[in-house]
């Protein structure tokens, strides 16, 4: 059943390509503004870019969102899938997965890209990566949340940041500080066991809270 | 009358209202004569403090208003939870109407905390303090549940939709609880609880557990007067409110007769 419904949601979601791309396309031009706005100078790009890295990363990750149950919303097939699956969070949690594959996961693969067009020294990558990947779960997780609840709405997006980033904040805040101290060459195992902490605590207790956000957004429709 | 029953009732948007008439009010006299007390008190009577001088003071405004504005938003996560299990509708209604109150005071935490950190720490705001930053947060999840009822058309979608982010919110109150030992700063640790005996003097302590009160009062007072107003406009099509509003212009046209200015 959850596989079946993993296999739906890849398939969907490799079919709409540009859900994927733009997403990240935002990503890098974001980044040449922020290159751009330091003055292109690679001293200061290198020195903020733990910051400017995780900060975009927060916001492009909400981009992704916006679309998670939006089709599948208006097409009546999520309604479907919530009355029809036991427990009612497998295709949700489904949906999630395959949201992150295509948003966190993808970006902390493409770490070194990053890591090159943000000037930052090498030793550092691993730990990027790292935190990236353990990180982002919960930023999906906790983002679906604010997802569900604004999907019925005509002008979610802007609500849907203004619900959701506050929770982003300690993820943003073991993310920078694991960066800066990778860069300069101090232990990040604190930040690390935070984010996995955090990771964990979303992954586990969201799901139900996205289930009843998305049946509160259903009865409403 | 038993618990149960208690409970019961207590969801009655009715019987509150009936009930609270003077509640309101009496909160309201209790928290001006409390908060004018401890005000004078602290500001012009209290001793100074041996490093701070004078600029401790607006501890007694600071502190009152941040211990509300945590406390306040965690009634809002209760409310939240009483709503979603028992679909209590005056909880919905609390929930509703705590919200600006609660904003109202985080936005003067933050603004007496930052006209306190002037002269004590050199700077109006810091970034890297993690109670400032809780508190900014705090500010923001109020204005995300406030903005989240305006979004949603439907009542009873926007009063289920508002109680779960409370629910969800409520995880950042332990963060702001324990961000202290998590980014030791600058910020001093707690200066005041309920429960623990404090470290000031009692001089000093004294007003600020008056202001403490007082603002406590002032909160109740705000809430249920609101609360009240809110009923009123919820349950517009009953029999009763309409009782209550006739039996209300009677009273007013009697009065105006009498006096001639009120028409």
């Amino acid at each position: 059943m959850f596989r079946a419904q993993l296999i739906r949601e890849w398939r969907a979601s490799v079919r709409s390509r540009d859900e994927i791309l733009n997403p990240l396309v935002f990503l890098f031009l974001s980044i040449m503004l922020f290159a751009l706005g330091l003055g292109g100078e690679a001293h200061a790009l290198s020195r903020w870019s733990p910051g400017v890295l995780w900060a975009l990363v927060l916001l492009t990750n909400l981009l992704s969102l916006e679309g998670l149950f939006r089709r599948d919303f208006d097409d009546g097939t999520l309604e479907q899938m919530v009355l029809l699956a036991e427990p009612a969070f497998v295709p949700v949690v489904a949906k999630i997965l395959v949201q992150w594959c295509f948003s966190g996961a993808l970006i902390a693969l493409l770490t070194p890209v990053l890591g090159l067009v943000l000037n930052m020294p090498m030793t550092a990558w691993p730990v990027v990566m790292a935190t990236l990947a353990i990180g982002t779960p919960a930023l999906s997780m906790l983002g679906a949340i604010g997802a569900a609840l604004t999907v019925g709405l005509r002008r979610g997006g802007v609500l849907l940041a203004l619900l959701i980033l506050p929770f982003y904040v300690p993820v943003l805040i073991f993310g920078v500080t694991a960066a800066s101290d990778a860069m300069a060459g101090l232990g990040v195992n604190a930040q690390i066991f935070a984010l996995a902490g955090i990771s964990m605590l979303a992954v586990t207790a969201a799901p139900f809270a996205v289930v009843a956000a998305v049946r509160i957004s259903l009865e409403q429709a | 009358m038993n618990l149960t029953e208690l409970w019961h009732r207590m969801g009655s948007p009715r019987w509150f209202y009936q009930m609270s008439g003077p509640w309101g009010t009496g909160f309201a006299t209790l928290a001006v004569v409390l908060l004018v007390v401890g005000t004078m008190w602290g500001l012009a009577f209290a001793p100074a403090d041996y490093q701070q001088g004078n600029s401790f003071r607006i501890i007694y405004i600071h502190v009152p208003t941040a211990i509300l504005a945590q406390s306040v938003y965690m009634m809002l996560g209760v409310a939240g939870f009483i709503f979603l299990v028992w679909r209590m509708k005056l909880a919905d209604m609390l929930l509703q109407v705590m919200v600006p109150f609660g904003m109202g005071v985080t936005a003067l935490a933050l603004f007496s905390g930052a006209v306190w950190g002037r002269p004590t720490w050199g700077a109006w705001w810091v970034w890297g303090d993690p109670r400032i930053l809780s508190m900014l947060l705090l500010l923001f999840l109020y204005f995300g549940l406030y903005a989240l009822r305006a979004a949603i058309p439907r009542a009873e979608a926007a009063a289920r939709a508002c109680a779960l982010l409370a629910l969800v919110g409520l995880i950042n109150i332990p963060i702001i609880k324990y961000s202290v030992e998590w980014w030791q700063t600058l910020h001093q640790g707690v200066t005041f609880t309920l429960t623990e005996k404090p470290k000031m003097p009692i001089q000093m302590w004294a007003p600020l557990l008056v202001n403490v009160i007082g603002i406590y009062c002032l909160f109740a007072a705000n809430v249920i007067i609101r609360l009240r107003g809110e009923v009123l406009r919820r349950e517009s099509g009953t029999a009763w409110v309409q009782e209550v509003v006739a039996t209300h212009d009677q009273a007013r046209r009697g009065h105006s007769g009498d006096s001639g200015a009120m028409a």
